[in-house]
């Protein structure tokens, strides 16, 4: 047989129908669905006299609009009440099982998948949400889908697609202290622009990336699509399994040992041939920082706000020119030199365990500066947030002047009470710093999560490799 | 689903490479529990002032673009989250058409659910257009989808690719559960071989204590 990729046996696996001059109709192994885009897909579904044909394979979790304090208290956002009640309703009617805001469970879609062992490798997942390719950090064929093929899941466990083009993205050698899985996808990012994954979906490899934690790989998947591509996939390996072994939907025992060894045939085949491959070394690349209006915007730590006058393309420039007008920025300006206003450290990008750990590493002893109006801790789920207080990680934060939270997006998409204010310029280790991502008129700069708890200390961006910390996920 | 054959309409040009979804339906929007009413929200961060007075500066909001039915758009359009109100929004606004170099994938796809025809040309065709749009007052376009074209009132005429199966759904409107669910037996003798089954190896949903938050 001809060697396959990761992506094509996944796919191969997967096929229920195909014919020629048609998109293929792709079996669905794990469906996730939040508060924000199956309403009307429910809704859709009872008017055409539809049921849910496998309601155990759908898994519902409240995360979009969810408050992250005060949860005990009434919901006052009507529409953010009406969201979770209907989405309560929609569960209750068809089977599906919800961990509500209330349950131990609850996280952020993309945090609980893994975290349960919902997420399997070899799977098909899907979501309404574009970060759904998180969940190719363990050998998962996961993309993001709308609400209209949320409704077709719903009703055929099925999808209909087109086969993607793949794209091999190699990351040779070892990163240097303090540069992290974010700066790794952030700098692929920048360095590839913002739609070249349209059409493909990415594969990454390469030192390192196995040498990153399922942590490190989960951010640096679930920022695929930032890069335009659908998916991002990262084989599964002893990692991986390490990970997966007794987490509450993991097979156990001899199970999970045949399991494994079924995972491990999921690697793309030596000599597999991908539509394109490009090469990054991890050594050079520094801690990243977006000083504009998408991810693609965005320089080394070290480097400066780029000047319009110096770039050709005519669309680029005036893309350049609108985005420092809308983050107020003066071209030349060095990025250390940025003043923030507030601090997001969350989202299915960045808020899992390790991240956490390494911001609560650098805030450690430290306080937040005076010039800081908010500086904001939130946890992914609340296993994670369990955790960390086991680990005394919110006694360090709250020490240090953050706000510990309860789990949920956030600030990231800004549905619940966590907005950025208009004007007000925050350092997020989130995945958007698109134009009133985190809030109408709000400005956003991407980094990691060590960059963000410095720049929380220091008032303004630094060079988190001038604090001579360990290398981190 | 409505169905797509042909539509002449204003052509207004949104002159911006990587428009994003957030920026067409922004997220307090994605509340509601409709398909139907985001016409007045699209793009609202750009139209509209404070107090959803219109804003003067933005091309939707000038007379000449008043009843627009074909949008131009740059590169990557529809990039970023996959909220279906995106295209929700475009089409109760009165877009039938959304011409641009490229798309977000997602956003390309939810359009083909939801009645919209995304032509996509090459960046030349496209700098081209906006020229036209942007020097001729009252410029109007046809797509014709039976014959793939483009074309003006006065001499332009032009192809465009368009994957043949994704032409037969909005050119009859089909139901594309409906389809699937013709491949019933399928599905159901693919389940028989693999199993699907989800398993949990202890409890969860354990409640929690309540926290200071």
């Amino acid at each position: 047989m001809r060697p396959r990729t990761m992506y094509e046996k996944i796919w191969d696996a997967h096929v229920v129908h195909e014919a020629p001059g048609q998109p293929a109709l792709i079996y669905v192994d794990r469906h996730l669905i939040h508060e924000g885009t199956s309403p009307q897909a429910f809704a859709g579904l009872k008017t055409a006299g539809r049921k849910v044909r496998r309601p155990e394979l759908t898994f519902a979790v409240m995360d979009h609009s969810v408050p992250t304090k005060d949860r005990h208290l009434p919901i006052l956002d009507k529409d953010a009440a009406g969201q979770f009640e209907a989405l309560a309703r929609n569960c209750r009617e068809t089977g599906v099982r919800l961990f509500d805001m209330h349950s131990g469970n609850q996280g952020i879609v993309h945090i609980i998948g893994p975290e349960l062992g919902i997420t399997q490798p070899g799977q098909t997942i899907v979501c309404g949400d574009s970060h759904t390719s998180t969940h190719g950090a363990f050998g998962t064929l996961a993309f993001g889908i709308g609400t209209s093929e949320i409704e077709h899941v719903l009703a055929t466990q099925c999808l209909s697609q087109f086969r993607s083009k793949t794209m091999h993205i190699l990351i040779h050698g070892e990163r240097k202290s303090g540069v992290t899985a974010k700066d790794i996808i952030l700098h692929i990012i920048g360095e590839l622009g913002v739609d070249a994954g349209s059409g493909y979906v990415f594969e990454y490899g390469g030192q390192a990336i196995r040498a990153l934690s399922m942590e490190g790989r989960m951010t640096v998947c679930n920022m695929s699509i930032e890069g335009g591509a659908r998916a991002g996939m990262i084989a599964p390996d002893d990692t991986t399994f390490a990970y997966m072994e007794g987490r509450p939907f993991v097979p156990r025992g001899k199970d999970f040992q045949q399991a494994v060894q079924q995972w491990k045939s999921i690697a793309s085949d030596p000599g597999a041939v991908y539509d394109k491959t490009v090469e990054f070394d991890a050594g050079k690349i520094a801690p990243q920082v977006t000083w504009g209006t998408n991810p693609g915007m965005v320089t080394d730590v070290t480097g400066r706000v780029p000047d319009p006058s110096q770039i050709s393309d005519p669309d680029e420039h005036k893309a350049v020119i609108r985005a420092l007008e809308y983050m107020g920025l003066r071209p030349g300006t060095r990025i250390v030199e940025i003043p923030l206003d507030r601090v997001f450290i969350g989202s299915c990008t960045n808020s899992r365990i390790e991240d956490l750990r390494a911001a609560a590493q650098i805030a450690d002893g430290k306080r937040v500066a005076r010039t800081i109006k908010q500086a904001m801790v939130v946890p992914g789920s609340r296993v994670v947030k369990a955790q960390a207080e086991k680990e005394g990680l919110d006694k360090i934060f709250t020490a240090a002047g953050f706000d510990w939270r309860d789990a949920g997006c956030s600030m990231c998409i800004g549905m619940n009470p966590d907005v950025l204010p208009s004007g007000e310029r925050c350092a997020s280790t989130s995945n958007r710093n698109f134009e009133g991502r985190q809030g109408k008129g709000g400005r956003t700069h991407l980094v990691s999560p060590i960059m963000a708890a410095a720049a929380a200390i220091a008032g303004h961006f630094v060079d988190i490799r001038d604090w001579g910390v360990e290398a981190t996920e | 689903m409505q169905p797509f054959s042909k539509h002449t309409g204003l052509v207004a040009p949104l002159d911006r490479v990587h428009v994003d979804t957030d920026q067409m339906i922004p997220k307090q929007f994605c509340k509601l529990l409709t398909r139907e009413g985001y016409g007045r929200l699209l793009f609202y961060d750009w139209r509209y002032l404070d107090g959803e007075k219109p804003n003067p500066d933005f091309v939707l909001n000038w007379p000449r673009y008043r009843g627009a039915s074909i949008l131009l758009a740059r590169t990557n359009f529809g990039c970023g989250s996959s909220r279906e109100h995106a295209p929700w929004g475009v089409l109760d606004y009165g877009f039938r058409v959304v011409i641009a170099p490229s798309f977000g994938d997602i956003f390309y796809n939810n359009c083909f659910k939801n009645g919209i025809l995304p032509v996509t040309l090459s960046d030349a065709q496209v700098d081209d257009l906006f020229e036209r749009a942007e020097q001729r007052e009252g410029y109007r376009l046809t797509a014709d989808l039976p014959n793939q074209s483009l074309t003006d009132e006065i001499e332009l005429n032009l192809s465009f690719e368009i994957d043949p199966f994704r032409k037969k759904v909005l050119l009859e409107g089909l139901d594309d559960i409906g389809l699937s669910l013709q491949h019933e037996a399928e599905i159901a003798a693919y389940e028989a071989r693999r199993k699907p089954s989800v398993t949990m190896y202890e409890p969860v949903d354990v409640k929690v204590p309540k926290t200071a938050n």
